[in-house]
This record gives structure tokens, C-alpha cells and sequence, in this order.
């Protein structure tokens, strides 16, 4: 796959410190459009509307300290029990500066036996991921853990 | 080209709790990135992942640029009965793709 002219990759990797190679494009990363803090909690709301959403039963098992944000294996667990009348409705998780805050919604139902799902995503930075479980009853909770990031995502070649 | 890697054991159980893999070979454009001459890459990537078992949706997922490439979803369910688990992914640019994979229940 790296058939990019030697020249032509340092000076990518000095320009931005973050080269990316696709096929024969040199691809550049930009990030202007950064997502903030206050876009996630936006997000946030958008999912849980106003209702309040508290600290715990959730687990979010991701590295705290990140060499390739490209793809950063992450798992959400939720101690709760999935019996027909008391299970786990979705999980949801979000970040803090990607370019946008979603980074996936999952649903589950009684049927799944265990909440827990694993998956890998990317991240652009060093920040905070929050995990938010919705229960059956309609209750919410959440988690959040700090990441940090040394290569930031879009900036090498994903197997 | 895309294709998919399911992991679902072949016998279970009846009431076990069985874990299911995927990877569906996709790119997952995040639609960020800029080309050396500033035009910006558009987006491609999987949205929607849905897994059905004997036709009865038991697991499905809204998949955002930030999950890297060759999505990898994994998650549980119980082993109710022998049958088929049915996977489909969605994505942009008409992306559709689908496997499956069957189960023998004891």
C-alpha cells in the first residue's frame, strides 16, 4: 500500500504532523471542525431529553493512554440484570473533541442475556468519552473516562 | 468488495449466553479529511447495523464516522433456538451488504 514517493511523505509528516496515506492520495487532516464539550452535552440531550441522567452501573474499558486513535478498542458493559421487565434499552457513547460527538448508539433488549457490546473507534484527541446507559424503566446512567491520544486519528494507514 | 467475518459458535445451550463478532470490510470515510489540494474527502461510511435472529431483531447500532474502519461490533444474546442469525449493514453511497450465520440450539 505505501507506494507514496519518500519526499513527499516527510513533508507531509512535518507539515501538519499528520500525514495520511489512501491507495495513491496523500490525504492531509484538518481539524477545524472540532467538536466542543458543549456539542456533546448537546448530543446528550438530544438522547436523553431532560431527564437526568446519574453517575454509575455503567463500565467504559478503553486505554487510558491511546497510541494510534484510529482504532482504539473500547467496551461498554452495564451491570444490570436482562429480565423482560428489567434489562438495558440502549447504550450511548459520545466524545469530547472528534468532529462530531456521536460515536455510536446501540440497542439491546431482554433477548441479549448480557449488556455489553465492544467495537473499536477513533479519536482525533487527547479527551473525555461518556458512556450513557438507558434502562427500561426510562432512568439513565452514565460514565465518563479521560483518554489520552499521541497519534491522532486520520493520520495513518488503517489495516 | 466488502465483505464480512461473523463469530457465532455453532451449538449452544438453550439458554446460554453466546457472544457474536462481526467485521464488515469498509473504509469509514469520516468525511474530514482533506486531500493535498484542499478538497475534502466526502463522507463514506456505514451508518446502521442490524442483527436478526430467526427474523426477530435482537441487536442493531448507529454507526458514526468515529468508529474506525472495518467495523468491529460485538455483543451478546441469548440462545433461545436453533435457527439463523441474519446481519445486515447500511451505509452511504447505497452500501448494503449481508451474511448470515446459523446456530444449533440443544
Amino acid at each position: 500500500m505505501h507506494k507514496q514517493d519518500e519526499s513527499t511523505r516527510r513533508q507531509f509528516l512535518g507539515l501538519a504532523g499528520s500525514a495520511a496515506m489512501l491507495g495513491a492520495v496523500p490525504i492531509v487532516t484538518l481539524r477545524p471542525s472540532e467538536a466542543t464539550p458543549a456539542m456533546m452535552a448537546a448530543a446528550i440531550r438530544n438522547v436523553v431529553g431532560a431527564a437526568e441522567v446519574r453517575t454509575g452501573k455503567v463500565k467504559l474499558d478503553v486505554p487510558p493512554l491511546v497510541e494510534n486513535g484510529n482504532t482504539v478498542p473500547m467496551t461498554v458493559s452495564v451491570s444490570n440484570p436482562m429480565t423482560p421487565d428489567d434489562y438495558v434499552r440502549s447504550i450511548h457513547v459520545f466524545n469530547e473533541k472528534n468532529p462530531q460527538p456521536n460515536i455510536g448508539n446501540f440497542y439491546l433488549g431482554p433477548r441479549a442475556g448480557r449488556a455489553q457490546i465492544s467495537t473499536r473507534i477513533r479519536l482525533a484527541d487527547s479527551q473525555k468519552i461518556v458512556a450513557i446507559a438507558r434502562l427500561s424503566d426510562g432512568s439513565f446512567w452514565s460514565v465518563s473516562v479521560d483518554v489520552v491520544v499521541t497519534l491522532a486519528a486520520c493520520t495513518e494507514e488503517v489495516i | 468488495m466488502a465483505s464480512a467475518l461473523i463469530n457465532v459458535p455453532a451449538k449452544a445451550k438453550r439458554g446460554e449466553i453466546i457472544e457474536i463478532k462481526t467485521l464488515m470490510s469498509h473504509i469509514m470515510e469520516p468525511g474530514y479529511r482533506r486531500t493535498a489540494d484542499g478538497k475534502i474527502v466526502p463522507r463514506d461510511i456505514i451508518t446502521s447495523f442490524t442483527c436478526r435472529y430467526n427474523g426477530v431483531e435482537i441487536f442493531r447500532a448507529d454507526l458514526f464516522p468515529a468508529i474506525a474502519a472495518n467495523p468491529f461490533i460485538t455483543f451478546f444474546t441469548v440462545a433461545t433456538e436453533s435457527g439463523k442469525f441474519d446481519f445486515e449493514w447500511i451505509g452511504d453511497r447505497g452500501f448494503t451488504e449481508t451474511a448470515s450465520a446459523s446456530i444449533s440450539v440443544e
